[in-house]
């Protein structure tokens, strides 16, 4: 029981990270209906900004009160990874706007070889580890030797994990629901023409998309970075899957689907690893979602297409 | 965010609203401001260019983190982060000082490529056919020295021709989108690896049927789960796919040997006849010096033939009820039942039909290279193949050809890259920027034509007179 309660801290604390991203593919597949996939490498990217913004705050400029450095490093990650995103679409994306569908696909695919490539040739291709930087934790249910139960802990990095993804799930959520910016991203995602009629500008609301979707990935990189502690440029292939996994099985073009489509990968694979085998968690991960689709072709909260004839 | 994506009122009639936002979009424009845009504007433009460079290059280029005693450390190379960013100024002001004005010379070139010469696909396809047919012993005649070399490039060329051809009928004509062909391939591969290394009497030829078989049934067991799903379900479903198929090679260790793959897998042989040194091997029965060019001239021939074969039987397929229905479906899955075709044996026999020739093209991946591995197999793979369909025009059959020999040649050319060497000093490693010149390629290439480099295509039904039609007039890959 113990265990079961451990995995399933674990699993949300990965559920997280896959969700920020998810929220990446399913609000740009809302927008214009394409999938980016480019933007599991825009993640890497930005977990790439956060270890070298890190190194420079601690190493060079010799900052020490952490709470700030990590401040620093979430505003530059995010501001930086955000003229990535901007730049993706706007060369490989925003000329082929209109043209048929699979033309942004075969560009999304190679910009992700690019980035890959760039980060690989830039940066080398070996694994950097970054030593633990938050240690430490509460204890949830003391363990009991005699009993056989294990301590259930929950750690300070995972609680900043949940916690920093559930604020930005409520301030996104505020974003599209309340500001003039969301009602413009809404009113592109139902009808480009008639928005674009009304005077909205739509290349400015999907680049701002665009922008946004970065910025949740390099969140999404740094929490990576923290958690785990090594970054390579091959990251972002297998983060991307899973999260683009993550938001079709929540129903892709839903908020909310994202974020819940986001938890349950990541616990499917926690547990999956935690009772049966850690090599198998990818196929079990991609198996329920073949079984859920089937059953739901929209996903949990994506809504039926309505085709008209 | 809440609703899934609504259907645009394009596609109620696909043909006609996207053509003509296509027209729309392809248009000239009025110039802004008049013709005359001064070069103050031009260098801000490019200042602002190289602005963008130098905060997207400033992590990645000015700064290097690197593996050092005790933790990481940060090296700067600001050199060349100041040259990364001249270098976008430069490029940005030349571009826009070449190009201004150059509208004309665009209309110009989009009316040419519009004028559709008749016959010149054929004509070419024939021209490229009998090229092909000889291309060993050209070059062996005019390259002796670097024969092999190129024979193997040959063949490689050939296999994702073959490939290219395979996904074609899922992606081109039946118009769903398969992100996972390379499960198809690994099957294809593994099956007639680990049939010939268990059983001795199995050789390449009972093999391909056998390997292009089980891929077929692959292509079933994948398609079954996918029926309902539409568009970009339908793609994560086959990459979900490719990428199962991928890990069970990995871990299954018992039985497909897992990250060491399968090796001393038989070369084929020409009716028993070994490529091989000795008694009963081809130069002895037919007198001639043994060489080893014989043989890859020999797997050259085979994979010909292989990709021949593609091409006439999706060929004629396309001509047959099953392929007009392929057709059909990627057009339009509701008017597509309401007319009686049956969408479930239609999608399933494409999954199929697209899966064998992978199957076969596998087989022969495994016997040419002699060991495989999960390795060969990774998603890259299966986005080269869909690359290659698209960047050759959907459904063109010598696009897809002429895709291939760009997309596959020039990464194979780009291999031999070491003048560069020379130019750029010895730190200076070439083969990496291989895949990142082929990705930009991918953009560029898509950017530049997205309709694919051949966007005409001959009729697949003709009422009284064949005409070629474009490809603006049919909603490819529209996945539903």
């Amino acid at each position: 029981m113990e265990y079961l309660f451990q995995q399933l801290i674990n699993g949300l604390t990965l559920g997280s990270i896959y969700g920020l991203i998810a929220i990446g593919y399913t609000m740009v597949y809302g927008i214009i209906g394409m999938i980016n996939f480019a933007h599991g490498d825009v993640f890497m990217v930005g977990s790439f900004i956060a270890l070298a913004v890190f190194l420079i705050l601690t190493t060079v400029l010799g900052f020490t009160f952490l709470p700030l450095v990590l401040l620093i490093v979430l505003i530059m990650s995010m501001l930086f990874t955000s003229a990535w995103g901007w730049t993706v679409e706007r060369l490989a994306y925003r000329p082929l706007r209109g043209s048929f569908r699979l033309a942004p696909l075969i560009t999304a695919i190679g910009m992700s070889i690019v980035l890959q490539n760039f980060v690989q040739i830039t940066q080398g291709a070996r694994v950097k580890p970054l030593a633990p930087q938050i240690s430490g934790g509460i204890t949830l249910i003391p363990g009991n030797a005699e009993a056989g139960t294990i301590a259930v802990q929950l750690s300070y990095m995972q609680m900043i994990i949940i916690g920093v993804t559930f604020t930005l799930m409520v301030g996104f959520s505020l974003l599209i629901a309340k500001t003039p910016l969301g009602r413009a991203q809404r009113s592109c995602e139902q009808d480009q023409k008639m928005a674009s009629l009304l005077g909205v500008n739509v290349d400015r609301t999907i680049s701002l998309t665009f922008v946004m979707g970065a910025a949740l990935a390099s969140v999404a990189g740094i929490m990576f970075l923290l958690l785990y502690g090594v970054v390579d440029f091959y990251i972002g292939f297998l983060a991307g899957v899973k999260a683009f996994t993550a938001a079709v099985l929540g129903g892709i073009g839903s908020l909310p689907g994202a974020m819940l489509g986001g938890l349950l990968i990541g616990l499917i694979e926690t547990l999956w690893s935690g009772y049966f085998t850690v090599e198998y968690k990818d196929v079990a991960a991609f198996s329920i979602l073949a079984i859920v689709l089937i059953f739901m072709p929209s996903g949990l909260l994506g809504k039926p297409e309505v085709e008209k004839v | 965010m809440s609703s899934t994506v609504s259907q645009p009122t394009d596609d109620i009639h696909p043909e006609g609203a996207q053509l003509q936002s296509e027209q729309r979009l392809s248009a000239p424009r009025p110039p802004a401001g008049g013709r005359t845009i001064s070069l103050a504007a031009l260098i801000k433009d490019a200042a602002i260019a190289a602005l963008i460079a130098g905060v997207l290059g400033f992590f990645f280029l000015a700064i290097r983190t690197d593996i050092a005693p005790g933790g990481l450390e940060v090296t700067t190379r600001w050199s060349l982060w100041f040259a990364s960013i001249a270098v976008v100024f430069a490029g940005r002001l030349a571009i826009s000082l070449f190009f201004r004005g150059g509208k004309a010379e665009e209309a110009a070139g989009a009316a040419l490529s519009r004028i559709i010469v008749p016959g010149l696909g054929t004509w070419l396809g024939r021209l490229l056919f009998a090229f092909a047919v000889i291309l060993p012993f050209f070059f062996m005649y005019f390259f002796p020295a670097r024969d092999r070399q190129f024979i193997d490039i040959a063949i490689l060329i050939m296999t994702y021709i073959m490939l290219g051809w395979g996904l074609n009928i899922v992606v081109g004509l039946a118009g769903l989108l398969d992100l996972g062909y390379v499960a198809f391939y690994a099957v294809g591969a593994y099956s007639f690896a680990l049939l010939s290394t268990h059983f001795e009497y199995i050789g390449f030829w009972i093999a391909l049927p056998l390997a292009g078989l089980l891929a077929a049934l692959w292509g079933v067991i994948l398609g079954f789960p996918v029926l309902r799903l539409r568009g970009d379900y339908l793609a994560i479903v086959t990459l979900a796919f490719g990428e199962i198929v991928r890990v069970v090679l990995l871990n299954w260790y018992d039985f497909t040997g897992g990250p060491d793959g399968v090796s001393r897998i038989p070369k084929p042989t020409l009716f028993g006849l070994e490529f091989s040194r000795g008694e009963g091997s081809f130069s002895d029965f037919f007198g001639l010096e043994y060489d080893t060019t014989q043989r890859f001239v020999f797997l050259y021939y085979i994979i010909f033939v292989l990709a021949i074969l593609t091409n006439l039987i999706t060929m004629r397929l396309r001509k047959m009820p099953i392929g007009r229905a392929w057709e059909a479906l990627r057009e339009d899955e509701i008017a597509c039942r309401s007319l009686g075709i049956n969408t479930v044996t239609t999608k399933l026999t494409a999954f199929a039909t697209g899966a064998m020739f992978g199957g076969f093209a596998g087989s022969f991946f495994a016997t040419r290279q002699g060991f495989i591995s999960p390795e060969s197999f990774t998603f890259l793979e299966s986005a080269i193949i869909l690359a290659i369909v698209v960047l050759g025009g959907l459904g063109s059959q010598i696009g897809i050809v002429i895709a291939s020999v760009v997309m596959i040649g020039g990464i194979e050319l780009l291999r031999n890259l070491d003048f560069l060497q020379a130019v750029f000093g010895d730190g200076f490693d070439p083969t990496q920027y291989r895949m990142l010149i082929f990705g930009l390629a991918m953009v560029l290439i898509m950017v530049w034509k997205p309709r694919g480099l051949v966007s005409s295509r001959e009729p697949s039904a003709v009422y009284k007179q064949k005409k070629s039609i474009s490809a603006d007039m049919v909603a490819q890959g529209e996945g539903h």
